[in-house]
């Protein structure tokens, strides 16, 4: 479904992301972690099509597409979705709005019919059921007063009502308390299916008990050092990241 | 320098024109209103014009406005003309007691003045002149401030019509009161009309006041409003502003408030040559809260200036501004915004705030905020930004599928939708909302709402080029 090829990125000169590969498939839960600082959000951005940043060699094919002659809202309309780390405040959106605007403009790109206010109320109510949000996220505007919480879990809403086929969730799990974090994790296993994928990018182990990955990869200096199963991310959380970069070094 | 031929300096061509009209401008004015527009002639006399040599001008002139050989009226020519023919508010649903001004006269088919049952009297002010002197002597030119303004002192020197509502104390007035005000005519035409509004003690009032031109022709327009709030009213006052590119409109809103009265203003400008809103506000009596807003979307060359002061006189009162507009083309915003706290004016709480987005590189905004304060408990805050859509947010929503067009058009929505917001008739936030969205599409004409079909040769869509943010 998506596969990284010797990716260069920098920002202002300084480069970010090196000889960095990554091959995910259809089914595939993986997870990237690493310590601060070492390229994980950027990762995330580049996939989205975010342009502050400077793309200097290496590929990166969606479903056999070559995903930098998309613009950001090709790729989302094709099934890509990003998880934000800080989703944005944008007062005076409705998120109701917003979502119903962004479902009519993807369905627009494969040719259906926009969804009536009705139909889309409906799927607008079963989505919040599957996700187990109750709260009235829905008739406020984007993101605007909600706590950390209420953020993420809306980025989880936003993507159960959108229906990625890949998901890349930037820190979904930093700053939420274990409700919130069971929520979150919640909705993307039951969002889970043989033909979508999801990136988790996390700092801490603890989200991965609650999402199981197929695979975890280390990244540490703009490349992927390490890559195993969920056992991986346990020796991390006793071991620490120093461990990694030892081994490194050796 | 004027350059039409065989015409004065309009000064001097005013004040001619004083001289040989005065019986008719007089009218049955009160004494006490002569007297008034006698000192307010020799003020004009004195001052001219105001120049941009004026800080309040400074970014305002007027001067090529008056280069234009105008025609003035001096009697009321339309006073039973079926409005309908020419004109229709096509606001769904919006249940309003609506009275019309053409070209600065009022139109009316049976009585000048209506009596309402609950003793609430609307019309034309020439007629209240008449017929109610006591309230007129009280009321009339007592918040204009004509020593300090020019086009002030030039509306009380000619002033003979405009809107007149009294709404006696304890009296709610349930359906909003609609001001049409229209310029139509086949030559520029200079107009000055005069609003004077008084709400009693505890009563309410919904004002809505609504500037049409229905011309293409050049055409000035020095309005003068005064609106009293007597201790305990509640008024609010909305002015939809939809005028085209050749039409210059100063409105002076001169606004009394007392003991514990609410005045809430909204001026919103969707379409305008020139167009300066002056609003001064004294809030004469403790407890007192005024809250004003505006939204001005200007493109091609059109000018837009909201100038506010407000006085706090007195201890515990409150007042908000918030003005935001959108800026494209050569377009040019001013705002300017003086709140004074006096020394007696304790525990003041006064918050301005204005915002402008730009979209060219031509479009120009000048924001200045200012504050004197001479009591030591208060609050004040002030802000001014000048930006363009937040980079950050466009990405979020392109992110989800939105492509740049819609995503720009629902932030510059959603940025103006904080002021639309803010007026409390929903038939009217609604169409609103809807005359803003079309404006931002560049779909809103001045045309929509004529009924001449006039089939002009200037089309008079305006439009924000949503590429070049």
């Amino acid at each position: 479904m998506l596969s990284i090829k010797n990716l260069q990125v920098s920002i202002d000169g300084q480069t970010i992301l090196k000889q960095f590969n990554l091959e995910v498939k259809a089914g595939e839960i993986h997870a990237i972690m690493g310590p601060n600082g070492t390229g994980k959000s950027t990762l995330a951005s580049v996939i989205a099509g975010r342009d502050l940043f400077q793309v200097d060699s290496g590929e990166i094919t969606y479903e056999g597409k070559n995903l930098f002659d998309m613009a950001p809202e090709e790729r989302a309309r094709e099934g890509i979705f990003l998880g934000f780390q800080y989703p944005v405040e944008i007062p005076g959106v409705s998120m109701a709005n917003f979502m119903r605007t962004a479902m009519n403009e993807k369905r627009k790109h494969f040719g259906m019919e926009p969804l009536s206010g009705a139909e889309f109320l409906k799927i607008m109510e079963q989505k919040k059921k599957l996700v187990d949000i109750h709260s009235n996220l829905t008739n406020r505007a984007v993101n605007e007063g909600f706590s950390g919480g209420e953020k993420k879990k809306n980025e989880i809403f936003q993507m159960a009502l959108l229906d990625p086929k890949l998901a890349i969730l930037d820190e979904t799990d930093s700053g939420l308390d274990i409700d919130a974090l069971k929520i979150v994790a919640n909705g993307v296993n039951k969002l889970r299916r043989k033909d979508n994928a999801t990136i988790v990018i996390t700092h801490y182990q603890r989200l991965l008990e609650h999402i199981i990955p197929d695979y975890v990869h280390v990244l540490f200096d703009g490349r992927i050092v390490k890559s195993g199963d969920k056992e991986l991310a346990k020796q991390l959380e006793s071991k620490g990241y120093e461990w990694i970069k030892k081994e490194i070094l050796v | 320098m004027i350059t039409a031929k065989n015409t004065l300096p309009i000064k001097e061509r005013l004040l001619e024109l004083y001289s040989l009209h005065s019986d008719a401008i007089k009218g049955q004015s009160t004494p006490l209103s002569n007297r008034l527009r006698s000192n307010a002639l020799s003020i004009f006399k004195e001052k001219g014009f105001p120049t941009s040599h004026l800080e309040a001008w400074r970014y305002s002139s007027l001067d090529h406005l008056l280069q234009t050989e105008y025609a003035f009226d001096f009697s009321n020519q339309s006073r039973s003309l079926e409005i309908e023919s020419i004109f229709t508010c096509d606001v769904y649903d919006l249940d309003t007691f609506s009275v019309t001004l053409l070209n600065g006269w009022f139109v009316y088919k049976h009585a000048p003045l209506t009596r309402l049952s609950n003793g609430t009297i609307i019309g034309s002010l020439a007629k209240a002149m008449e017929v109610y002197p006591e309230l007129i002597d009280k009321y009339l030119g007592k918040a204009a401030k004509i020593e300090d303004s020019e086009l002030a002192a030039l509306n009380t020197a000619f002033m003979q019509d405009g809107l007149f509502i009294y709404v006696p104390e304890h009296v709610k007035v349930e359906k909003p009161i609609q001001l049409i005000n229209i310029v139509y005519s086949d030559t520029p035409v200079f107009l000055q009309p005069r609003h004077l509004i008084i709400a009693d003690k505890h009563s309410e009032l919904t004002l809505v006041h609504c500037d049409h031109s229905l011309t293409h022709k050049v055409s000035f327009t020095n309005t003068v409003l005064e609106l009293f709030t007597e201790e305990g009213a509640i008024v609010n006052h909305y002015k939809i502003q939809n005028k085209g590119r050749n039409s210059a409109l100063v409105t002076s809103n001169y606004f009394y408030q007392k003991q514990n009265s609410r005045l809430y203003s909204s001026i919103v400008t969707l379409n305008g040559g020139f167009t300066k809103n002056i609003i001064d506000a004294t809030l004469s009596q403790p407890g007192c809260h005024s809250d004003h807003s505006g939204l001005y979307l200007a493109d091609h060359n059109q000018h837009v200036d909201n100038q506010l002061f407000l006085d706090h006189a007195a201890p515990d009162c409150t007042s908000e501004q918030l003005f935001k507009g959108i800026v494209d083309d050569q377009a040019r915003s001013v705002f300017s915004g003086k709140i004074l706290v006096r020394r007696d004016a304790q525990r003041t709480r006064a918050y301005q705030n204005n915002k402008n987005l730009l979209l060219s590189d031509d479009a120009r905004a000048n924001t200045q905020p200012h504050l004197e304060i001479y009591a030591d408990d208060v609050k004040c805050s002030h802000g001014a930004t000048v930006g363009q859509l937040d980079p950050e947010a466009m990405f979020y929503l392109r992110s989800r599928g939105l492509c740049e067009k819609t995503a720009r058009q629902l932030m510059m929505y959603a940025f103006a939708v904080e002021v639309i917001n803010k007026i409390n008739i929903q038939p009217l936030t609604l169409r609103l909302d809807h005359m803003v969205e079309k404006r931002l599409r560049g779909e809103l004409s001045i045309c929509d709402q004529c009924m001449i079909h006039c089939n002009s040769l200037e089309p008079t869509t305006f439009s924000i080029d949503l590429s070049k943010i």
